[in-house]
């Protein structure tokens, strides 16, 4: 199952490596991973896309626990939250699609930021699903290059990270 | 007053309480040895940096105390790698201080740079690079905090030549607050009470102990509690001594050369109270079939090794000690001479075991490895301080030496790092100038160290080191007689060994051999008597195994015993 772990990590060099070499040393799954600071420079938060069966997971948690460096650990999928991703997307656009593309973006409240002389560069954010949609009817009219800022979420209500239990 | 920062950390070491520093010297790090020229430590002079760190990890264990190294940068670094990764998998408290190229040149593959925080990250509790003079005291101070605290470890404080040398305001941190890191050391009341509730339930308990009722310094609590109750007790390697060996309510070792009652046991237990112990796979052969009848109770201060291999209907996380003592105080309130007498059966039935199959081998015309150690527990009592390398000569270490108290078995389990033994033995050795401390050690591994019989006879540290010489890297050759049709592949040393006698004698230690049965008692008394390091060459059989023996993978019931 997939799972949406936030962390608070103090913030100093080496503990990228610290979380990365866990996940590869310890043979676990990162789908994709964030990292930024927070409003306090010495705190970044980071949030992890992972996906394994509950005992995975437990033990996932439990050592990122356990790095003297992480301050907290917080797995959302127990939780109301929301997430969103950024992507900047460059599709082919020709006389005949250009038209398309367009329209689309614009169901998807996404914005055209860079217009090259057979492409279009569009910006989109959303969660998953709306991003995986977005995709999907773009591929077929070529996709150039597309990149992808990594999930970031959050959770519902007015409690802070460091609040949650 | 301003200090530089050689003379914060010699502050520093004085402020943790260090006594004893484990040393190789070199160019990156000799400002910090210039002050120690002059610093009130013990400080031994290795000739290998893994025997540096192997043998603050002897120091470390025998006494309980965090064991110190001092290294240079580079080469000086990365050979103490072995020793943390030894260390790191037995949970044993060391600070590792590595020299480093100043802060200007890191990154530029300077003169003996090697990114030693880097390569260490996985197998250090915690590790830092020094950037800022200003941290040094707080990240010293940290760094025995966190190496001996909760789940000990080793912890490496990388210290550039510039750091060294540079002044500042020293002020040394009262407080270490860390919030990444709070180790729960008191267990959930709730969960406590319902351990007891299972325990008095229970018609076949079983305490299961590892290395933590050691590092915890348990061993009090646990007695306590085995014989209010009666629970019979067995260990892990790492557990040996948390619980005296001759007791009658003691079934030895248990895992893959444990004994057959011990292995038994856990198959018919009820229930399983595991203490400090983490299921590792040398302990539970076959998973699916380990302890397939048993609830189990897991008590241990690290999260991470609850349900980890094995599900446990009862967590509980925290410090051994603390737990048991307050099991203890609680069992106070409830009826327990009617527990007691309720366990006769479970009693009886391990009694049987026992008389079905007691550890033994044939005693011939040729020395065998477990006699050699048996007349050691005898003619010490059990009092002696043992440190092993790997392989057979461990095994048998484990088997045939009843120890009667912890932090006197050393050896490295969870790495299983030949080469282990003989360091370990100096460091212990320094720990406890006036006690007797013995290597057993095989012919392969004990090459894997031998120059640090050097240090052994530079401080006068009268080790005795006992070569159970096969002529084979015996657990090895065990292994492809065992499973890969006795086809010896690299295994034999061939006789090529050196004259073990004559190479201690070449270091200035006394060398003495035998080769007959009969030759055994006389020369472990000779040995025992010589006030200086010792060498002995026991002969021994060069095709004797060990057994019982579960092959890797199978249930605990499915033991070889011949
Ligand atoms: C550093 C290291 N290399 C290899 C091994 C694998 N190994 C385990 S036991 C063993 C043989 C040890 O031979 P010896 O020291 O003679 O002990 P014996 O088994 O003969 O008593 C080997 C090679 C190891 N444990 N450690
Ligand atoms: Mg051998």
């Amino acid at each position: 199952m997939r799972h949406v772990i936030t962390l608070l990590v103090e913030n100093e060099f080496g503990v990228l490596a610290r979380i990365a070499g866990l996940f590869s040393g310890r043979g676990f799954n990162i789908e994709c991973l964030s990292v930024a600071e927070t409003l306090d420079p010495a705190v970044s938060t980071m949030t992890i896309v992972t996906r394994g069966d509950d005992q995975i997971i437990e033990q996932v948690l439990k050592q990122l626990n356990k790095l003297i460096s992480i301050i907290k650990v917080v797995d959302l999928i127990d939780k109301d939250f929301v997430e969103r991703e950024m992507i900047l997307v460059k599709v082919l656009a020709t006389e005949k699609t250009r038209e398309e593309i367009l329209r689309i973006v614009d169901i998807f409240r996404g914005k055209v930021i860079d217009v090259g002389a057979k492409t279009y560069t569009i910006e989109i954010t959303g969660d998953e699903k709306k991003i995986d949609a977005l995709l999907s009817l773009l591929k077929p009219l070529g996709i150039k290059e597309l990149v992808r800022t990594g999930r970031v979420a959050m959770s519902r209500g007015s409690k802070a990270m460091t609040e949650l239990t | 007053m301003k200090k530089t920062g050689s003379q914060i950390i010699v502050e520093c070491l004085k402020k943790e309480g260090v006594d004893t520093l484990f040393n190789y010297p070199g160019g990156a790090v000799l400002p910090l040895f210039d002050e120690l020229s002059s610093a009130p430590f013990h400080q031994v002079l290795v000739r290998h940096e893994q025997a540096a760190v192997h043998a603050a990890d002897g120091y470390a264990r025998a006494s309980g105390k965090v064991g110190v190294v001092v290294v240079t940068s580079g080469p000086g670094a990365t050979n103490t790698v072995t020793g943390i990764a030894t260390a790191y998998m037995d949970s044993i408290p060391i600070v590792i201080l590595t020299g480093q190229i100043p802060t200007s040149l890191i990154g530029n593959d300077a003169f003996q740079e090697a990114d030693i925080v880097g390569i260490t990250r996985p197998c250090t509790k915690h590790n830092y690079l020094v950037k800022e003079l200003k941290d040094l005291s707080r990240i010293l101070k940290e760094a025995f905090y966190i190496a001996r605290s909760g789940r000990p470890g080793p912890v490496l404080v990388d210290l550039p030549k510039d750091i060294l040398v540079d002044s500042a305001e020293f002020k040394y941190p009262e407080k270490v607050s860390i919030r990444g890191y709070r180790p729960t050391l008191e267990g959930h009341p709730g969960q406590i009470q319902r351990a007891i509730h299972l325990i008095l339930k229970s018609k076949r308990p079983l305490l299961y102990v590892g290395g933590g009722v050691i590092s915890s310094n348990a061993s009090k609590e646990l007695f306590h509690l085995s014989e209010k109750l009666g629970i019979p007790v067995t260990m892990t390697l790492m557990g040996l001594g948390g619980f005296p060996g001759n007791h009658p309510l003691s079934l030895g070792m248990l895992g893959m050369h444990g004994t057959y009652r011990a292995n038994m046991a856990v198959m018919e237990s009820d229930l399983l109270i595991a203490v400090g112990a983490r299921f590792d796979d040398r302990v539970t052969g076959k998973l699916e079939s380990f302890a397939p009848q048993a609830r189990v109770i897991h008590i241990d201060i690290d999260p991470t090794s609850i349900s980890k291999n094995v599900r446990v209907d009862l967590p509980i996380v925290g410090d051994c000690k603390r737990i048991l003592s307050k099991i203890l105080s609680l069992l106070e309130k409830e009826e327990t001479p009617s527990f007691r007498g309720g366990l006769h059966k479970w009693h009886r039935q391990i009694e049987s075991w026992k008389a079905i199959y007691d550890m033994n081998y044939q005693q011939e015309q040729i020395i065998k490895p477990q006699y050699v150690i048996e007349k050691m527990d005898e003619l010490t009592g059990g009092e002696a301080i043992l440190t092993t390398e790997v392989g057979q000569n461990q095994m048998w270490a484990a088997q045939y030496y009843k120890y009667l108290k912890p932090r006197t078995f050393l050896t490295s389990g969870g790495l299983g790092t030949m080469g282990y033994g003989l360091p370990a033995a100096i460091g212990a050795q320094v720990a406890f100038p006036n006690r007797l401390v013995i290597g057993i050690s095989g012919d392969g591994s004990f090459q894997m160290n031998s120059q640090e019989l050097a240090t052994a006879v530079q401080y006068r540290l009268p080790i005795k080191v006992a070569i159970l010489n096969n002529g084979y890297l015996g657990m090895v050759r065990q292994w492809q007689e065992f499973f890969y049709g006795k086809r010896y592949a690299s295994s034999s040393l061939e006789g090529i060994s050196p004259d073990f006698v004559k190479l201690a004698e070449a270091y200035g230690a006394v060398g003495l051999r035998a080769t007959k049965p009969e030759e055994v008692v006389p020369v472990l008394k000779k040995a025992f008597s010589i006030p200086e390091p010792v060498v002995i060459d026991f002969v021994i059989d060069p095709e004797e195994n060990v057994y019982p023996m579960v092959p890797a993978g199978e249930p605990l019931n499915q033991m070889r015993l011949v």
